[in-house]
């Protein structure tokens, strides 16, 4: 089933700058998705489609098979939630524990759901300490993950997170991987807009690369991360295994997609 | 003067505790560093090590602009920090800020740059001068007229950057300067770092998460874990380490497979620090 859908959408900002150039796009309800290129090349214009916070100047984007013209921000909140890149702009409750069920009680849930859910949150997230302290007090990453545990707290069908692993140490990065690969398993529609090729690689996504407004290449994060010129081109990196599977003289069939298997490869070819 | 003393460290952290106003844990705890003139050190760790806290005590805003207590000392440049004024300071040790955007405040790229050098009270000519050389050495005299708000998220970074140039600093302190560029401007901002650390003989301490970027370049790496210096080497030593990942480090691919296939009893002629590296250490087994 398809979930979100852009047709030949364009959007040009106040002050004149194209953010989107006739972006045409389908993502099916239960894809996992990841949007690379450079800064201002459209991937946060983007996502702003999804959930109505912007309105394509032309075209139109339809979720859920509802075109987002008709529908308010609020309507589209219950399905969509956004982590945006800076939580500054999304953080305003005066306790952690506020922030995150803030939500639940705009959307009517009931109180006992509202207590299990909040406990999980901080308790994933690794809040539990900051529970009634205010979310001002957080560093960077723990900021953060607060704005994902408020999105993830009210189970909405999309889920898009914008540069998630910014601030966050290796804990934390492992324990985005498994939240993102349990989330795609229980079918929801992901998107995680990133810089974080290494990141991207280990959850191996459906990836588009932006450049100008535009989208350059769709594709399996295998195939897409090959395409050295054109990431180039789109100031994307490609992820360390693929560079060392490029310089390989002996290759196997495809890019390892992690270490282990790197490692049984390279053992398996070494003569005791 | 000491800091003339080849000998003598830049940055020499003896001993130092400190804790926060009305907190019960010592953020910091009997830290002990040496930094050299000309090293570029990479400081990590999980969230919460007590990495910005020895950043803050490193330029001064410890203690002067955060209360608690305060154990130990730092001299940097042969100066104490804690006796030393926060404008004296400022002339030694740089700060670039995750964020370029809370540094950038100006109506132009030349008069942000020329805003620390203006608070100091340096004759006109003179900061004409040290503004003209630091835009010239950043690559940005062509935005000296610009608003920094209409420039690029790496473009503000290097206007920030001359800033901090122009003041002259031995030491520059750089937070997280990365994670907000794509992946080809923040190896742009690495390769800058590089150049400024050998033309100019800056001495570098950055934090950073994404360490794949800063591995080739850096001289040591110093890894944190609860207020204390838990590791202290060379990139390869560390991150080959098995114990880096038990302190929140993410250990870039490269050097994960390098320690697993030393486990295996693979012998790879040196610790690759670039995945070209390791592949052409694969290549000649």
């Amino acid at each position: 089933m398809t979930q979100i859908e852009f047709h030949d959408v364009s959007f040009v900002h106040q002050n004149g700058a194209r953010a989107l150039d006739g972006v045409s796009l389908s993502i099916e309800k239960d894809e996992l998705v990841g949007v690379v290129g450079e800064n201002g090349a459209g991937k946060t214009t983007l996502v702003r489609h999804i959930n109505g916070l912007l309105k394509p100047a032309t075209g139109d984007v339809r979720v859920g098979g509802v075109d987002t013209r008709d529908v308010s921000v609020a309507q589209l909140a219950r399905s969509v939630g956004i982590a945006f890149q800076n939580p500054d702009h999304q953080l305003f409750s005066e306790s952690v524990e506020r922030e995150i069920t803030f939500a639940l009680r705009n959307f009517g849930f009931e109180e006992s759901l509202i207590e299990k859910r909040l406990t999980w949150a901080l308790q994933f997230f690794g809040l539990e300490p900051y529970r009634k302290s205010s979310p001002l007090i957080l560093s960077g990453g723990e900021k953060k993950r607060l704005t994902m545990a408020s999105i993830l707290a009210w189970d909405p069908e999309i889920v898009v997170l914008d540069e998630p692993t910014v601030g966050q140490d290796a804990l934390q990065k492992e324990k985005l991987v498994e939240i993102i690969k349990e989330l795609h398993s229980s079918g929801k529609t992901i998107i995680v807009v990133s810089h974080d090729v290494e990141f991207l690689w280990s959850i191996q996504p459906r990836v588009l690369v932006m450049r100008q407004g535009r989208i350059l290449d769709d594709g399996a994060c295998s195939r897409v991360m090959l395409e050295r010129d054109l990431l180039e081109g789109a100031r994307v990196s490609q992820p360390q295994l693929v560079t060392i599977y490029n310089e390989l003289r002996r290759k196997p069939e495809r890019p390892f997609l992690d270490v282990l298997e790197a490692r049984s490869w390279v053992t398996s070819g070494v003569r005791p | 003067m000491i800091a003339d003393d080849p000998a003598q460290p830049l940055v020499h952290v003896e001993g130092l505790s400190f804790r926060y106003l009305e907190a019960e844990r010592w953020a910091l705890s009997e830290i002990d560093l040496e930094i050299r003139q000309g090293e570029i050190v990479v400081l990590a760790g999980q969230s919460g090590c007590g990495k910005s806290t020895l950043l803050r005590s490193i330029n001064g805003l410890i203690p002067h602009l955060y209360p608690g207590e305060y154990r130990g000392r730092i001299v940097v440049d042969g100066k104490v920090v804690s006796e030393t004024s926060m404008g004296a300071l400022s002339q030694l040790v740089g700060f670039l800020f995750q964020n370029p955007e809370n540094q950038i405040f100006m109506f132009s790229v030349e008069r942000d740059v020329a805003f620390g050098l203006e608070n100091l009270a340096i004759a006109r000519g003179e900061m004409r001068r040290r503004v003209d050389e630091a835009m010239s050495l950043l690559g940005i005299e062509p935005l000296a007229l610009r608003a920094p708000h209409e420039l690029s998220d790496g473009q503000k970074q290097r206007v920030a950057l001359a800033g901090i140039m122009a003041m002259r600093p031995k030491l520059i302190i750089l937070d997280e300067p990365t994670s907000l560029l794509d992946p080809k401007t923040a190896s742009d901002l690495v390769s800058l770092v590089h150049r400024l650390n050998r033309e100019v003989g800056i001495t570098f301490i950055i934090v950073e998460h994404r360490l794949e970027l800063l591995t080739p370049i850096a001289d040591r790496i110093v890894v944190m874990d609860g207020g204390k210096k838990v590791m202290d080497g060379k990139p390869e030593e560390v991150l080959a380490d098995p114990r880096s990942s038990g302190f929140g480090i993410s250990v870039p691919p490269v050097f994960r497979l390098y320690s697993q296939l030393k486990g295996d009893g693979v012998r790879l002629e040196k610790a690759p620090l670039t995945p070209e590296e390791m592949a052409e250490e694969v290549n000649a087994l």
